[in-house]
């Protein structure tokens, strides 16, 4: 019998379950104002698509700042360049997006969003490389260098896309809604909330049971003393990078097909709501980002349609709302 | 068999305060090393300086005939350093039997290191899988020298381990040191309570103002009272 | 030496430069003739008061925002919609920087009071979302604000531009009451600035820079850390609500291009770093190379771009185009970064400091 089959006298700590509510709160209490249960429907389910998107895009920069500290403001760029990627696999095989086979929709699909995420996770190699890497530790220069690479990013997108918007069609198979009764789910939204849930799921996995989510999950508590204990926490730092561009890009992928076009200012418009998200989630925790993209989301779908002036500005009021609430976020990292 | 640890005329700077001022001393191989001091001396920078946390500004480290001061932590860590910070530094979102994982790099837990670890701190049995930020002060000590000390190294760098711990535990602490010095590891120890100084040092090193001041076998302070005064500042009763 | 504050700029280099672009601005109107180089001119007396305001909160007090166009917006838009609604009156134009600089200190004091509740980590990206607030607003308000399209308006008598001071032309010149509002900004920005130069020199600026250096040591030594931090906050946006409210006044039109997008919050980072963090007078040398880079430069790129296509190079045309101007001005801004984190300014007193 091995020392390891041990008994657990105090049960895991219960996770703190009150933020995780948050969304379901938010839910409960816009349904009386939208009245109708099939709009309700419709605009939940909007919301938790759009959620699942922008947690895509979001996770891996919590991670990011987690572990190293770095405010990446060039992470906009991995967005847009995975949109724009997308449109380098959707515009030469657009006859596998119209034609009527479910496997072949699947397939451009698939290769799109691949090719999305490889090639973002590629730049955002060379972008840590060039431009995180020499300004280590060094808050305000890393935010200077950041923002330079995403504007450079940004004109070098329009420079080899052209500055117009690129059009993108759905494949067959996703377009249209599933209709129930009176609600109609749009079928491209069902496929986003399933790809965000695999990737929260994939990303739970191997931070829970991977060694190097292990490392990961050690390092944004305590980098110092995962280095002081033999590890290289600065080639971890890379591959959580470049994981974390390539999920960006994933994640812009989704969003430009959803909207039917990519184009490079999605970057910046896409890095203020991820600031919101990881802020609200709290910094360094992907549960945090989850829950955070969701609340976020069905607040914009919710308020959208109960008070569109305010739509807009209802991620920061909730940002502000919840940091007054919890200052370092629903769900903050210890030791931190 | 575990190398000696030399350092020689190691300066080191936090920004613009220069906190060694020219540190020489041994730790002599297979021996356990007391690092004594005022508060400020720069006991826990030295033992930081020795780990790569912090880069010596001048001077040479050595474990054996292997350069330290141009490795980083990590290798630092590799070549069989285990250390034990003043802060703990656990993991505290992390399991006790994750936080172990993580110290024992070379391979999984050895199960017999294991056990004879448990038998000194039957704690860390008990909360094998609860999170590390759960358990008491004492607890959580426990677990930091655990940490270090779960695979055989070549030198450990122990920062003040019985700050805040019960009499009790204290003295467990003592008897599993005394069976790791047992092993033949070289052992570099921060410690403010004199009496376990006394209890686990071959060789003592007194610090002050980023300097050695004295150097010598343990033996020989623990029979001077009027020296531990001078060097120390207080009488030995006050450190129980 | 008591206008500069006792703090002149060092270095033989500097002063020249420094020297240089204040007698151009000074003698603008009569030194350039035709209306984009005096546009230019007001362009950079704007920038340098925009600059400065943020060099104090960024270079002296270390804090990192990016609500500082917000408050530029404040002062463009008070101003501008007073003059809109009211008619071109000099109490109007009081009356809106009056409005102005309360919403401005209104503002300013509650960022600053936020970031007691938050970590200053957070403070960036709050000070981020909440510029993008403020701008979605102005746009939604169209009926305040004119939405995207902004206000077109009349100023006072004096600056109109079919005012005549007197009938003969000086020095070529004609003194319309465009060159008239051009003197109105460039005093004010002087005075500004020399005031900013006088703050950041008193034992106000010297414990910014203290709580700058090490926050924990400055507070155990009994420094009032928030307070000195809000107030930095609130000198700063009353500066850039100045700069806005010069800036619509020039231009006889707000909107959110010229007042609120966050491009230009951008064009500030980089004037900044460029000139020179840390001193009020690498603002100035930021600011006037900056808009004389984007008014000129982008000529100089047309014929290069077109150069290359005549030549057939590949990619090259595309990344010379002017549209792509920002490409360059980002590439610079980041070797600035690495390369000469001080900027001109340090880059000159490194240089002077070599020479002797």
């Amino acid at each position: 019998m091995s020392a390891l089959d041990v008994g657990q006298a105090l049960p895991r700590r219960r996770m703190e379950v009150l933020p995780a509510l948050t969304p379901l709160l938010v839910a409960l209490v816009a349904a009386p104002f939208i009245g109708s249960l099939s709009t309700f429907v419709t605009l939940t389910a909007a919301g938790l698509a759009m959620g699942m998107m922008i947690f895509t895009m979001a996770s891996g920069l919590t991670l990011v700042f987690g572990m190293m500290d770095v405010l990446n403001f060039g992470h906009g760029a991995f967005i847009a360049l995975g949109a724009y990627a997308a449109s380098l696999v959707l515009l030469p095989l657009a006859n596998w997006s119209s034609a009527d086979s479910f496997w072949a929709n699947l397939a451009v699909f698939i290769l799109a969003a691949l090719a999305a995420a490889v090639i973002s996770g590629a730049f955002g190699f060379v972008f840590e490389r060039l431009i995180v890497k020499p300004v280590y530790g060094q808050h305000l220069k890393q935010i200077l260098a950041t923002i330079g690479g995403a504007i450079i990013a940004e004109q070098l997108l329009y420079a080899l896309f052209g500055p117009a918007q690129i059009p993108l069609t759905l494949p067959r198979t996703f377009e249209g809604s599933f209709v129930f009764g009176d609600a109609a789910i749009e079928k491209y939204r069902v496929l986003a909330t399933l790809v965000g849930l695999a990737v929260f799921a994939g990303e739970m996995l191997v931070l829970n049971r991977t060694r190097i989510g292990l490392l990961v999950r050690a390092g944004v508590e305590n980098r110092e003393m995962v280095e002081a204990l033999g590890y290289r926490v600065d080639r971890l730092f890379v591959a959580v990078f470049m994981a974390g561009s390539a999920l960006a890009g994933l994640g812009g992928a989704m969003m430009a097909l959803y909207r039917g076009q990519a184009h490079g200012s999605m970057g910046g418009e896409f890095l203020v709501l991820c600031f919101i998200v990881i802020i609200i989630g709290g910094l360094g925790s992907v549960g945090g980002s989850f829950i955070a993209s969701i609340l976020v989301a069905l607040i914009a779908n919710y308020a959208g349609f109960l008070v569109p002036k305010l739509a807009l500005v209802s991620n920061i009021l909730a940002m502000v709302v919840v940091l007054l609430w919890r200052p370092r976020g629903l769900y903050p990292v210890s030791g931190r | 068999m575990s190398a000696a640890l030399t350092l020689e005329g190691v300066h080191t700077h936090i920004g613009r305060y220069h906190i060694l001022q020219g540190v020489d001393f041994d730790a002599p191989a297979g021996r356990t090393t007391m690092l004594l001091g005022r508060n400020g001396a720069g006991k826990t920078t030295t033992l930081r300086t020795v780990m790569g946390l912090w880069r010596a500004s001048k001077g040479r480290i050595a474990l054996g005939t292997t350069p330290l001061q141009i490795l980083r932590a990590s290798d630092v860590a590799r070549l069989g350093v285990g250390y034990a910070p003043e802060t703990m530094a656990l993991f505290s979102d992390l399991s006790v039997k994750e936080n172990l994982v993580l110290g024992a790099r070379s391979g999984p837990l050895d199960d017999a290191r294991l056990a004879w670890i448990f038998s000194y701190f039957p704690a860390l049995k008990t909360f094998w899988l609860s999170r590390a930020g759960a358990l008491s002060g004492g607890q959580k000590q426990m677990l930091s020298i655990a940490r270090a000390i779960v695979e055989p190294r070549q030198l450990l760098l122990i920062d003040e381990p019985t700050k805040g711990l019960a009499p009790a535990i204290v003295g467990s602490l003592i008897a599993c040191l005394n069976e790791i010095k047992a092993t033949g590891v070289t052992i570099l120890m921060v410690e403010q309570n004199f009496r376990v100084a006394r209890e686990v040092g071959d060789e003592v090193r007194v610090m002050d103002n980023g300097r050695i001041v004295h150097r010598g076998p343990m033996a020989e302070l623990a029979a001077d009272e009027d020296l531990q005064n001078r060097l120390l500042g207080l009488s030995l009763d006050s450190h129980q | 030496m008591s206008i500069l504050s006792g703090d002149p700029p060092r270095g033989r280099a500097l002063q020249i430069l420094l020297i240089l672009i204040v007698l151009a601005l000074a003698g603008a109107p009569f030194l350039f003739h035709g209306a984009k180089p005096l546009n230019v001119a007001a362009k950079t007396c704007v920038m340098i008061l925009l600059v400065a305001s943020y060099d104090v909160l960024l270079g002296y007090a270390g804090i990192v925002s990016f609500a500082h166009v917000m408050f530029f917006g404040v002062g463009a838009y008070g101003v501008g919609v007073m003059l809109y609604a009211l008619g071109a009156s000099w109490g109007a134009l009081l009356l809106g920087l009056v409005v102005a600089a309360v919403l401005s200190l209104a503002l300013a004091l509650a960022i600053g009071l936020f970031s007691l509740r938050v970590q200053s980590i957070f403070f960036a990206m709050v000070t981020l979302a909440v510029a993008y607030a403020f701008n979605v607003l102005a746009s939604q308000l169209s009926w305040l604000t004119g939405g995207e399209d902004g206000r077109s308006f009349k100023v006072p008598g004096v600056l109109q531009p079919s005012f005549r001071l007197v009938r003969d032309k000086v020095f070529g010149v004609a003194i319309t009451g465009k060159i008239l509002s051009y003197y109105l900004v460039f005093a004010v920005v002087v005075i500004a600035f020399l005031v900013l130069l006088r703050v950041v020199n008193s034992p106000f600026g010297r414990v910014l820079q203290a709580i700058r250096e090490n926050p924990f040591r400055a507070e155990a030594l009994g420094y009032r850390i928030v307070f000195h931090r809000t107030l930095a906050t609130c000198l700063s946006a009353l500066g850039a609500t100045l700069a806005g409210a010069l800036f619509s006044l020039w231009l006889r039109y707000v909107g959110p291009d010229t007042a609120l997008s966050f491009s230009i919050q951008v064009d500030v980072l980089v004037m900044v770093v460029v000139g020179g963090m840390g001193s009020l007078y690498g603002a100035i040398i930021g600011a006037a190379l900056f808009v004389f880079a984007e008014s000129y430069l982008q000529d100089v790129m047309a014929g290069l771009s077109q150069a290359a296509a005549d030549a057939r190079l590949p990619l090259l045309p595309a990344l010379l185009h002017p549209d792509r101007w920002l490409l360059w001005l980002g590439l610079a801004f980041v070797l600035a970064v690495y390369f000469a984190p001080s900027g001109i300014v340090g880059a000159l007193k490194a240089d002077d400091a070599k020479r002797s």
